[in-house]
């Protein structure tokens, strides 16, 4: 979408003004200055789907719309977790995180904060992997996409 | 090249744009732009009494005339009472242009003086807006602005100017074409779904033609009435959709809808195929959803992809322009001289005559109490079917548009979408801008016509005579007959236990009043009040205070369970239905 002022909270608007589910919105600045991409993660059924591409679409700073529902497309999301990592825990923490994909990014003598990345399926069965009570504090980053193989918002 | 401020690039902007007319109110934020106004004759501005007026105006020269709307109000409070008048054009996809002052960009964010947030205030019930932060970018945003109202589905689009910006000098260029690469609306329709329309179209046994609001924004009524007579089809008009085709031409088989004739609803309810042109299946037309045409293939034909397929969904959809899409279709069916089905076609118009001889808009007369719909009828004949007719929110709303035959789009000025009550009143004084030479008669009722009724000044000032039909019953009519069928009776807040005499006090505001008590003075005092052609006339019409709009599909019911007036018992509706209300 256009990079211009407002234009994420007309997104945001026509969202909660229709009713919509929103789960997740990420917006970030693109290789073109003149344009931000933003993410969105949302769900409904096919009637209710449609009509969010096409208020989407209607929206002026609305440049381009991909739904990558419906393309191979790849999934990512980062999520960084905080977990309490006292005596076994430790050892458990860190073999949950290997097998994850995951890095430690730093440690006290109680905690660990891990950096993971994948699908957001990946990180919610990480989340139930570890011990419930270990998670101290949980910060996703909303999914982000793009789409498999030639095809591109340039090409 | 010469500098000039932006208060006066915005004024050579709206030169340029062709507009006659601004409809405003000054205030601190937009002094500049009055200074610069002061000092030039092409743009006229319209000094209103509120800025809802000044928009509701804007919005009735639009509608009567075809050309976009445009209002000038100030920061804060200008802009938010503005915001009724925006939601109002925006529901009715109708093109205005909207300047609203702001305070200094320095000062944006810091609670200022009569500082809101236009932009964000306004997100919702706008086309597009825009904060001018850059003197530089101003022109072009004006351009843009006009552009994006007028054109596609066309909507209010408001542009907020900071007053630091309307000092701020630059070279001035007004751009003769704008692009965007965003906005590209599909005006002309799919061949290939344009064909299978037709098909669809022609094989039909029991054919319907349902048109909106969009005809008449489209200016498509002629190739509308030159395809519906080629097909010899019935075809039914939206509350905002009446004119575009002729009301007193034999196919046409009246309104549609909640209050629509019982012919519209039973040939709706019964059609094979639905033909849907410019309108967007509201839920005051459709009913109950699960119960809407229930053995129509349909085929829809709008300008905007997200009216498609949004509350009904559709067997054919083409997203176009309906003067052009209509175009092709008659094309194709004139070029491959195609034929509907005849011997079914005149099997369906005899069950529709059926419908019609029902004559659910009859009432019962009365010699000693005036009917509302007695003294609609009286206007229409006096004013020949030719007047501008606005009108405000309520019954009297219902009966206008359901006894004055309208025979000519743009004729037909009311507030569909929104329903908006004081409407009438200003929208008539824009009408009568466009149209001078015009009758125009505002048809309201007691509660709406107060509250606009500062506008009579404005009226004054400009001499925009304007003939007020007062359907005056004491009540809120449209609720307490809500209230009558649903909640037993009880008329709560709807009751005015004081009113003003409505003679005294037009006369305080110089126009012309008269006071009608008796069914026999109704057509005495319109033809007198017509034939004050310069004068403002407001005829306070006392009628019956009972009476109620039918037909009447409760909410929540099916085209096909109208209730017609003195012959059905009133029958309370399901809970699903009083949500709906």
């Amino acid at each position: 979408m256009e990079n211009e002022a407002g234009a994420l909270s007309r997104v945001a608007n026509l969202f909660s003004a229709r009713g919509y589910n929103i789960e997740s919105l990420t917006v970030a600045p693109t290789d073109d200055p003149t344009l931000s991409r933003l993410t969105l993660v949302t769900y409904g059924n096919e009637q209710i789907i449609e009509q969010i591409v096409k208020q989407l679409n209607k929206l002026i700073d609305v440049v381009k719309l991909i739904d990558l529902s419906e393309t191979d497309a790849i999934e990512r999301e980062l999520m960084l977790v905080k977990t309490r990592a006292v005596g076994e825990q430790r050892a458990e923490m860190k073999r949950l995180a290997d097998i994850f994909g995951g890095r430690v990014l730093d440690v006290t003598d109680a905690t660990y904060t891990i950096e993971l990345t994948g699908a957001g399926s990946k990180l919610d069965n990480f989340l139930r992997a570890i011990e419930k009570d270990a998670i101290l504090e949980v910060v996703r980053s909303g999914a982000t996409g793009i789409a498999l193989g030639q095809k591109a918002l340039h090409a | 090249m010469e500098l000039i401020t932006g208060a006066e690039i915005l004024v050579r902007c709206l030169k340029d744009e062709g507009v006659e007319y601004l409809f405003g109110y000054p205030g601190g934020a937009v002094l500049h732009i009055y200074d610069a106004l002061y000092v030039q004759e092409d743009v006229k501005h319209i000094l209103v009494r509120h800025e809802q007026a000044a928009l509701h105006a804007a919005d009735g020269y639009s509608r009567a005339c075809g050309r976009p709307g445009v209002a000038l109000v100030t920061s804060g409070p200008g802009l938010t009472n503005a915001v009724t008048g925006i939601a109002n054009a925006y529901m009715d996809s109708i093109p205005l242009v909207v300047f609203s002052g702001q305070v200094p960009t320095a000062l944006i964010g810091n609670d200022a003086f009569q500082e809101v947030d236009a932009v964000g205030i306004t997100r919702p019930c706008v086309k597009h807006n825009f904060l001018v932060k850059d003197v530089t970018k101003l022109a072009e945003t004006v351009k843009k602005a006009f552009y994006i109202a007028t054109t596609g589905r066309p909507g209010p689009v408001l542009v907020d100017l900071p007053k630091d910006v309307t000092i701020a000098k630059t070279e001035y260029h007004y751009p003769k074409k704008i692009k965007l690469r965003s906005y590209n609306p599909t005006v002309k329709g799919h061949a290939g779904q344009i064909r299978k329309a037709v098909d669809l179209i022609l094989s039909a046994k029991r054919p319907m033609i349902y048109t909106g609001g969009g005809v008449i924004l489209s200016d498509g009524s002629p190739e509308l009435i030159e395809l519906t007579q080629l097909l010899g089809y019935p075809i039914t008009n939206t509350l905002m959709g009446l004119g575009a085709y002729p009301a007193t031409d034999r196919q046409f088989v009246g309104m549609l809808g909640m209050h629509g004739t019982y012919e519209a609803n039973m040939a709706m309810h019964h059609c094979d195929v639905l033909i849907a042109i410019g309108a967007r299946f509201d839920d005051r037309v459709t009913g109950k959803l699960d119960k809407f045409c229930p053995t129509a293939r349909i085929v829809h034909v709008d300008i905007d992809p997200s009216s498609i397929s949004k509350n009904v969904k559709v067997d054919v959809p083409i997203v176009g322009s309906v003067p052009n899409v209509l175009r092709a279709m008659i094309s194709v069916i004139r070029d491959e001289k195609l034929r509907s089905d005849s011997e079914a076609l005149a099997h369906w118009w005899r069950q529709i005559d059926e419908w019609r001889a029902v004559k659910s808009l009859s009432y019962r007369h009365s010699n000693e109490v005036i009917k509302p719909q007695y003294v609609i009828e009286k206007l229409y004949q006096i004013t020949e079917g030719k007047a501008i007719i606005t009108s405000d929110v309520g019954q009297h709303q219902m009966w206008a548009a359901q006894y004055y035959l309208f025979d000519r789009p743009r004729q037909w000025i009311n507030s569909g979408g929104l329903g908006t009550m004081g409407f009438g009143l200003p929208a008539a004084m824009g009408a009568k801008f466009a149209f001078p030479d015009e009758d125009v008669a505002c048809i309201t009722g007691d509660g709406s016509i107060q509250m606009m009724l500062q506008e009579l000044a404005t009226m004054k000032q400009y001499q925009t005579p304007v003939k007020i039909v007062n359907l005056n019953n004491g009540y809120l009519g449209m609720v307490r007959q809500w209230q009558e069928f649903f909640y037993q009776k009880r008329y709560c807040m709807t009751y005015f236990e004081s009113l003003p005499d409505f003679v005294m006090l037009t006369e305080a505001y110089g126009h012309v009043g008269m006071r009608i008590e008796k069914p026999g003075d109704v057509e005495g005092a319109l033809r007198e009040a017509f034939a004050m052609k310069d004068r403002t006339v407001f005829l306070d019409f006392v009628t019956d205070p009972s009476e109620n709009v039918f037909p009447m599909i409760p909410s929540g019911g099916g085209q096909s369970e109208m209730l017609l007036a003195e012959r059905d018992e009133m029958v309370s509706t399901h809970h699903e239905g009083m949500v709906l209300l």
